[in-house]
């Protein structure tokens, strides 16, 4: 075969109606593929459609916003949430400005949909106009953050540590209060509930099994007899058992032990379930990672005089964890949806006040599919955000490896 | 080239086992501050065992080492000590991948010898500019070709300022057209005093620069001597074997 040299010049970008003609009607089959499929994706849209905006009865979702945000938080003390509220947002902001790529999209997604929610005229008996203008300032507050991470008046460790400082804030002080202090009483967390709790195990589940499952995947590989079996036992034991036998475990049988005065809260006691169900699938995670680093890079590390230590946390694991963060962004979405397993030890996360409000009026009954979508949409867009922070992450790392 | 006649290091009677297979059967060698001494043999002679043992990435498991002073046991202090003391550049590199060529060489100096982050760049430039690749400080080794990558490896290595520096093949993994620019800079830093050890077949570099020759097999030295007596009129019939081979690729 005789292969002549090509003299044409590229051709020219090709237009819409030809990339119409080249990709879905290039032969009669083809033709035939494109219209079939169309008019499924017609059919499916256009009843999808009139279902949302005429059959479907959206009074359940729309009807109590704040229950769905913070549960039964007492509304005389909504500034604490409110307050707990601004500094995120405020934090969020500065992230946005300091890592734009992974945060912008969330950013910009949050001061939107407080924007819509502080305007929209959802129900006036609740959400007041006075809460309406502290919805207000959210978004204002992520742009102010945005401005300082921008200009770079924080840095990105500024920015950790006020995040690990204000949420401590949060969780621990702002939010449960104090026996006998008068402007920070006490508000016990068997009425927290929606939206919050669901962030706060996931988020407290999240960060807290992150070290210890790193370190159940080094005990695992240690030579100290004690720690390896101990590692080994906990990650196989806790990998073995379902996660709702656990959060079943810690909230029951194991108050039934400790004696009635020392017992832990029973949020406190989910989220210890949660964590320590996350950590052992994240050991086994970090582990994959470990066994990845060819044996060369700790020689080297050694032979420069790095101690054992140094090893560890400045070669192996950024390289181990580097690998494996497909699997552990994965990890951390779906503890993010088995959140909802909480329900049922008692906890009213997202989907416990979802289901309280259809029993609450006997008209709700037949509007499951209304309240499920509606949630379902709520932990996909947590989700999409995450792994998309975890795709552009990827990317941004992998310049480094090899 | 050695002036002074003290040991650098001294290995007595030095054996290794890996389970039930004898790799060290009894080696003796001493070096001398600033000597360069050429270790080669065929695979699976022992010597990246022998000079693994000189920084304690292998343990030996009778004889004695000593380096610098120091004798090498199961005592931690003395093993940072040792690996403070010597450079070690293996044969496929071992850069850290996640680390700017920058970073791969102020690790150990800021980590382990505790200097100023200044300080430490202000030598790392200075080993870039002395290995040739003064211009690659930012990128990643995945960004290097292989012979830029064993210069800053090398590069890494001095930047801890040892008094002694371990090559084990260093141009092993290396295309044709690399080697030169690597042996380039192991003649300087030979010419510059610095106390090596060095696996290598590179008959050429031997010539250049050696003091010392030991010809290894088996787990055994089976000929030692200055490089012309090696070459010219070596005593053993598998020295011979093995020099012509090499030689005559
Ligand atoms: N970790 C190990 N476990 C068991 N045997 C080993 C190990 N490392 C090396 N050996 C064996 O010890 C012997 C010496 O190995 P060594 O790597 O020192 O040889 P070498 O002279 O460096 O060879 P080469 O030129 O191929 O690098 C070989 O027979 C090898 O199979
Ligand atoms: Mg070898």
């Amino acid at each position: 075969m005789i292969v002549k040299p090509n003299t044409q010049s590229p051709p020219d970008p090709p237009g819409p109606v030809a990339w119409l003609i080249k990709n879905l009607f290039s032969n009669w089959f083809n033709s035939l593929l494109t219209l079939i499929s169309l008019s499924i994706i017609y059919f499916a849209a256009a009843s999808v459609l009139s279902w949302v905006f005429t059959t479907a009865d959206w009074r359940p979702v729309v009807g109590a916003p704040l229950l769905y945000l913070i549960g039964q938080y007492p509304r005389d003390q909504m500034w604490r949430p409110g307050l707990s509220l601004w500094l995120i947002m405020f934090l969020i902001g500065m992230s946005w400005g300091v890592w734009e790529k992974y945060v912008k999209a969330f950013a910009i997604f949050l001061a939107i949909l407080l924007g819509i929610f502080a305007i929209v005229p959802l129900e006036t008996a609740t959400i007041t106009l006075g809460v309406r203008a502290a919805f207000l300032i959210n978004p204002v507050l992520i742009y102010l953050g945005y401005l300082i991470g921008k200009n770079k008046i924080v840095n990105g460790q500024h920015v950790i540590t006020l995040w690990i400082f204000v949420s401590s804030l949060i969780v621990l002080v702002l939010l449960p209060g104090f026996e006998g202090i008068p402007f920070l009483p006490k508000v016990e967390t068997t009425v927290w509930g929606g939206l919050l709790v669901t962030l706060l195990l996931a988020v407290g589940g999240i960060v807290l099994s992150f070290p210890i499952g790193v370190l159940l995947a080094l005990g695992r590989r240690s030579s100290l007899p004690v720690v390896k079996i101990f590692s080994i036992l906990f990650i196989e034991v806790i990998r073995g058992v379902p996660l709702i036998t656990i959060l079943f475990m810690f909230s029951i049988i194991l108050a039934l032990f400790l004696p009635a005065e020392s017992r832990i809260d029973r949020v406190l006691r989910a989220l210890i379930g949660m964590t320590v169900f996350s950590a052992a699938y994240m050991a086994e995670n970090v582990r994959g990672g470990l066994q990845s680093i060819p044996p060369g890079q700790i020689e080297a590390a050694r032979a420069i005089g790095l101690n054992n230590f140094q090893t560890m946390v400045l070669i192996v694991l950024p390289q181990a964890l580097r690998a494996v963060i497909p699997s552990i962004v994965g990890q951390f979405i779906s503890l993010f949806k088995d959140t909802t397993l909480v329900v049922i030890v008692g906890i009213n996360d997202l989907l416990g006040i979802g289901k309280s409000i259809l029993g609450s009026d006997p008209e709700f009954v037949r509007l499951q599919a209304e309240m499920y979508i509606f949630i379902a949409l709520i932990f996909w867009v947590f989700s999409y955000f995450m792994s998309q922070a975890s795709l552009k992450l990827e990317k941004t790392l992998g310049v480094g490896v090899r | 080239m050695s002036q002074d006649n003290e040991s650098i290091i001294v290995a007595r009677d030095v054996h290794k086992w890996y389970g039930k297979f004898h790799a060290l059967k009894g080696i003796n060698m001493d070096v001398k501050k600033r000597e360069v001494v050429v270790i080669f043999g065929p695979s699976g002679s022992g010597k990246s065992t022998f000079i693994r043992t000189i920084n304690r990435l292998e343990v030996h498991q009778r004889g004695q080492i000593v380096v610098d002073g120091i004798e090498l046991s199961h005592d931690v202090r003395n093993i940072e000590q040792v690996r403070m003391e010597t450079g070690m550049v293996f044969q496929q590199f071992n850069l850290f991948p996640h680390l700017t060529v920058m970073q791969n060489i102020v690790l150990a100096p800021v980590w382990v010898r505790k200097w100023p982050q200044e300080k430490a760049e202000e030598i790392a430039n200075e080993l870039l500019e002395r290995v040739g690749i003064p211009e690659q400080a930012e990128k990643f080794p995945g960004q290097l070709s292989g012979g830029q990558q064993q210069r800053v490896a090398i590069a890494r290595a001095l930047a801890m300022q040892p008094k002694i520096m371990l090559f084990d093949e260093p141009t092993s993994a290396l295309d044709p057209e690399m080697i030169k620019e690597v042996l380039d800079v192991m003649v300087d830093l030979a010419k510059s005093g610095m106390t090596m050890l060095v696996v290598t077949h590179e008959m050429g570099f031997a010539r250049a620069v050696a003091d010392r020759m030991f010809f290894f097999d088996q787990g055994q030295i089976v000929e030692s001597g200055a490089p012309e007596e090696i070459f010219q009129d070596p005593k053993e019939e598998r020295t011979k074997l093995f020099l012509s081979q090499i030689l005559s690729q």
